[in-house]
């Protein structure tokens, strides 16, 4: 009796944890699709760097989740993590980058609009 | 042959491959930028890389001898291209430096000013 | 058509896409980002090809390692020499390589006689020797894994000569930098004060790069890794800190330096010439030491590929001189 209750407690854990994986992965890739959306519509690189790290930080994170539920091991939990990590420390620092070197470049060329005036 | 799918991924991969090589061999007859003619030859590698690397997955062990030749020709590919960068870029310096030459010798020609 | 190909088919598209735009966008700028990622395609390719080697090399190589290069190379270069495309056999020389390729695919589907000739059934092979003969020797080669034994010891001819091929592009680049010229701009003097974020990162970094070199080059005798992998990790190591200034230019006059970039050849070389005198002939290992000579080969191959790597990338005119 008991051991078929047991049984059957891990026979619901191990669903609802494939099922919340999937919900995972799914709203994983709702994200990435908002990220391209924003990406190839907003106006200028600031808006678009924010719609990209953002949701893309979101959505590695989610998608590491939704793997770990699936397929759930301390080797494969910590494999993802550092991957989303690594993703994580380098995306912000790209970002940075990049919105730095533009705000440079904008700021020379106005310098030099002024100049020419 | 009974349950053979339509089409493999091996199939599908060496397609692939051939597509990219005749499409980068358009690219490199077409273009005049020598840079992107340098990507051209480079996917034009990338392209036999993967017909070689799909035809070693036809066993259930892929063929190693396959892969070592591939992870070869991967750094022999990067170190033809930095060098054809080198030259291009050599090309395009003493081109410039004969240009600068011969307009000085116009310019103490009969060149009016404008 | 199965479910299992979805992926293949997201991937292959992918990597037209990619194709296309790396040849044909407006700007070149793009073209090159478009180039490095195909690259970041292909490895995955590989991963689901199952050549895990492959993917690594890949990933570091031709998605790092060569964005570098011709990011670093197109700013010598005036922005668009590229002109407009529309000539008049454009679409038509495009035409012919969607229809051949489309061909090739309808004869690999239909064509029974490609099928029987062992193409892509294993079965009946009609090369089976080389994989065979790999496989069956993999136990005396010293290394467990397949793809290593074959590169060090099957066929170290090859890497041997890859090697080689590794110096001769270095003293082939050396060659072509003006004598008497210093260099314009180069990269460091151009930093904008964003240098200190990258190079703050640049020290994080670089050190996990050095210890997953270190581990790829240690692990290739079991699984897959080896001295290319583990070299070009290095090399994108190097290459980065270089670009943000950390680490001082590297000098051809000085001896180490000249010594590490030769030391892969020399250490091959002289060990195929002992084995050529002493054994059993040109590159063949006496088999108790095998394991420990590819060990130490790959070592001196990884030490070796990496500096030229870095150098092949990044050498500027400072670097080389004697």
């Amino acid at each position: 009796m008991s051991d078929a209750g047991i049984a059957l407690s891990t026979v619901a854990v191990s669903t609802v944890a494939f099922y919340t994986g999937w919900l995972c992965l799914l709203a994983a890739s709702a994200f990435f699709v908002t990220a391209a959306l924003g990406l190839l519509r907003f106006p200028d690189l600031y808006s678009r760097l924010h719609a990209v790290t953002k949701t893309d930080t979101l959505g590695l994170g989610l998608l590491a989740l939704g793997l770990t539920l699936l397929d759930p091991s301390w080797r494969t939990a910590l494999i993802l993590l550092l991957v989303w990590l690594l993703v994580m420390a380098s995306g912000a620092v790209n970002c940075q980058l990049l919105a730095r070197y533009n705000l440079e470049q904008d700021e020379q060329d106005e310098e030099d609009d002024q100049h020419v005036r | 042959m009974t349950d053979t799918p339509l089409m493999t991924a091996i199939e599908l991969y060496l397609t692939l491959g051939v597509a990219v090589f005749l499409l980068s061999l358009h690219g490199l007859m077409t273009l005049h930028d020598p840079i992107r003619r340098l990507i051209a030859v480079n996917l034009m590698g990338a392209g036999t890389f993967l017909v070689m690397v799909s035809l070693a997955r036809r066993s259930e062990v892929p063929d190693p001898v396959l892969h070592a030749l591939v992870v070869t020709g991967l750094v022999v590919a990067i170190s033809a291209t930095a060098f054809a960068l080198r030259l291009i870029i050599a090309a395009h310096t003493e081109g410039g430096k004969q240009r600068d030459r011969e307009d000085r010798n116009t310019e103490g020609g009969g060149k009016q000013p404008p | 058509m199965s479910a299992e190909l979805l992926p293949d088919m997201t991937l292959t598209l992918l990597l037209l896409i990619m194709a296309w735009g790396a040849l044909y966008a407006p700007q070149r700028s793009d073209a090159m980002a478009l180039f490095i990622a195909f690259g970041v395609v292909v490895a995955l390719i590989w991963a689901r090809l199952d050549a895990p080697d492959l993917a690594l090399a890949e990933a570091a190589i031709g998605a790092g390692l060569t964005g570098v290069l011709l990011m670093h190379a197109a700013r010598a270069l005036p922005d668009e020499l590229h002109r407009s495309n529309r000539t008049a056999t454009y679409w038509g020389a495009l035409a012919f390589a969607v229809v051949a390729s489309l061909m090739f695919l309808a004869h690999l589907l239909t064509d029974d006689s490609l099928l029987n000739a062992g193409l892509l059934d294993t079965d009946s092979d009609v090369t089976p020797s080389l994989r065979v003969l790999a496989d069956a020797n993999v136990a005396d080669s010293g290394v467990s894994h397949p793809v290593t034994a074959v590169l060090l010891n099957f066929r170290a001819w090859d890497t041997l000569l890859e090697l080689l091929v590794l110096l001769f592009a270095l003293s082939g680049l050396r060659q072509l930098f003006p004598r008497e010229s210093a260099p314009d701009d180069h990269a460091t003097s151009r930093w904008p004060e964003s240098l200190a974020l990258m190079s703050a990162w640049a020290r994080v970094l670089a050190p996990l790069l050095v210890v997953t070199g270190g581990y790829l080059l240690w692990r290739g005798s079991s699984a897959p890794g080896g001295a290319f992998q583990a070299g070009s990790l290095l090399a994108a190591a190097a290459v980065m800190l270089r670009l943000t200034g950390l680490l001082p230019a590297l000098r051809w006059s000085s001896v180490w330096l000249r010594l590490s970039v030769v030391a892969g050849a020399l250490f091959f070389l002289s060990v195929a010439a002992a084995t050529a005198i002493w054994g059993d002939g040109w590159l063949t290992y006496p088999a108790a030491a095998s394991g420990l000579l590819i060990v130490s080969i790959e070592i001196f191959a990884t030490l070796s590929i990496a500096i030229t790597l870095s150098l092949l990338v990044i050498g500027e005119w400072e670097d080389l001189r004697s």
